[in-house]
């Protein structure tokens, strides 16, 4: 067992730049571009989904269900191997695992955006348009201001969810928690030493988010 | 105070229904015809699906009717090119369920739309705010939310919301109907003085002696129809259609 931990230490003492600096910062970056890009997209999605043109909202409801449908992994895949083909220019794995993970999480949360303004009573809308609010003015000083309530929790969820999903972007070696960890296991052959170190990062960064989003969540609450 | 000259709302064959899933349609409202003159309160009373809410949603078309005009100060709302969003800061409403605004102070629920249809500046706004608070009892809570307010105190909030933007007609809702008894009569009491002033006022309502005692007419609807329409007197005391002395002899008591 003292074998164990002085493992850790040594690796640690050896490689903790690609562990805490490569590894967290290409997680972190991955994480934030795909939380960026998956809610703007995401309340796209939503919007085409509630659009009058039925074409468009066919196109969302279709979108939605594949990418639910499918593995998160073979989407990877197809980001990385099937669209350079198709758009015919080749950009880097990290690239196209943002971009498929971007979409990925868009999906979901506009799922999340759909059942946290359903969940704001009709009344709202109905009392702002009877003031004389067009529909977006009613939506933007009405209806999601009230809604952010209802969707921060899940929202929380979801960037958690994304943190973790990251990993899997390992397979291409773009650079992640995970990738430091194949790394590192194959100088040092130790296995379970460097998942436990990994294990710990993670956690400790999903713990501080959901930590944050707590508190943002009392925040709003106040309000009440 | 009613000015016979001046109409406010007339609506021509108005009718709408409903799908009721599947094929079946349920009508709602089944051709009215009906003139709101200028500075009347007229309060629509009959049996809960009569048609009563539908008819006063659809002349702010919070309904869109299915046929028929409806005109507000001789302009035809339910002609499809005209800005609907303008015409209804013409026609203030309130509703059974307040829907007033959770997450904005009881000060900011008045002046929010007055300054975003730039109606007022933010100084007219909250001046006019100020004299409407204390009109109705609400000054010192203009900093609250309105989850720290009573049942009572949130619809009378809602009715300076809507009057906040100079509105030349109000449209009342069962604005009571929600209440719990002991509040009915300080909602009922800001309604009667509103329509003391002139306003014009549309007040569908379950309270019968309310409706006795303010309106200049009442109009008794029953099965998508108006089926009658008269002064308080003619329709409390001498109701001509069956169906009228049907339903107060079930309501007075």
């Amino acid at each position: 067992m003292t074998g164990f931990f002085t493992n850790i230490i040594k690796i640690l003492d050896k490689y903790w730049y690609v562990f805490l600096v490569t590894g967290v910062s290409y997680t972190l970056i991955l994480a934030v571009i795909t939380v960026l890009f998956g809610s703007a997209i995401g309340l796209v999605i939503y919007f085409a989904r509630q659009s009058k043109i039925r074409p468009l909202s066919w196109i969302a409801v279709a979108f939605v269900e594949v990418i639910r449908g499918t593995p998160m992994l073979l989407q990877l895949y197809v980001g990385v191997f099937l669209v350079p083909k198709i758009i015919g220019i080749n950009v880097s794995d990290f690239v196209s695992v943002a971009v498929a993970l971007a979409l990925n999480s868009a999906a979901y949360v506009s799922e999340v955006f759909r059942s946290g303004i359903e969940a704001v009573d009709r009344g709202q809308m109905e009392a702002a348009r009877t003031l004389g609010l067009s529909y977006g003015q009613a939506m933007k000083k009405v209806v999601f201001p009230q809604a952010v309530k209802n969707i921060l929790p899940a929202l929380g969820n979801e960037f958690i969810m994304i943190v973790k999903d990251t990993s899997l972007a390992s397979t291409f070696f773009v650079g992640d928690i995970m990738t430091s960890y194949l790394k590192v296991r194959g100088n040092t052959f130790l296995t379970f030493e460097c998942l436990t170190i990994v294990a710990v990062i993670y956690f400790m960064l999903t713990f501080i988010l959901s930590k944050l989003l707590g508190a943002a969540e009392k925040r709003l609450k106040a309000n009440d | 105070m009613t000015d016979k000259k001046t109409e406010m709302i007339r609506t021509e064959g108005l009718k709408k229904s409903f799908l009721l899933g599947g094929k079946e349609k349920l009508d709602v409202l089944k051709g009215i015809d009906e003139t709101i003159f200028k500075g009347e309160a007229v309060t629509i009373i009959g049996p809960s699906g009569g048609g009563k809410s539908t008819f006063l949603r659809c002349l702010n078309l919070l309904e869109t009717p299915d046929a028929g005009h409806i005109f507000v100060e001789g302009v035809e709302i339910t002609d499809k090119k005209i800005n609907i969003d303008l015409h209804r800061q013409k026609l203030g409403m309130v509703f059974q369920h307040f829907n007033v605004f959770p997450h904005m102070t009881v000060r900011q629920n008045i002046t929010m739309a007055p300054v975003l249809l730039k109606k007022k500046t933010q100084k007219e706004a909250d001046a006019a705010a100020d004299d409407l608070l204390k009109k109705v009892g609400l000054f010192s809570k203009q900093d609250e939310h309105p989850s720290r307010l009573s049942g009572g105190q949130k619809q009378r909030l809602a009715i300076v919301r809507a009057l906040a933007m100079n509105p030349d007609i109000m449209l009342f809702d069962e604005p009571t109907s929600a209440l719990d008894p002991e509040m009915v009569g300080e909602v009922l009491d800001v309604i009667k003085s509103l329509v003391r002033s002139g306003m014009t006022s549309v007040i569908v309502t379950h309270e019968m002696g309310f409706a006795k005692e303010m309106s200049d007419r009442v109009l008794f609807m029953d099965d998508g129809q108006i089926l009658e329409s008269g002064t308080p007197d003619e329709l409390f005391n001498h109701p001509k259609n069956p169906r009228t002395g049907d339903f107060l002899s079930k309501v007075l008591y």
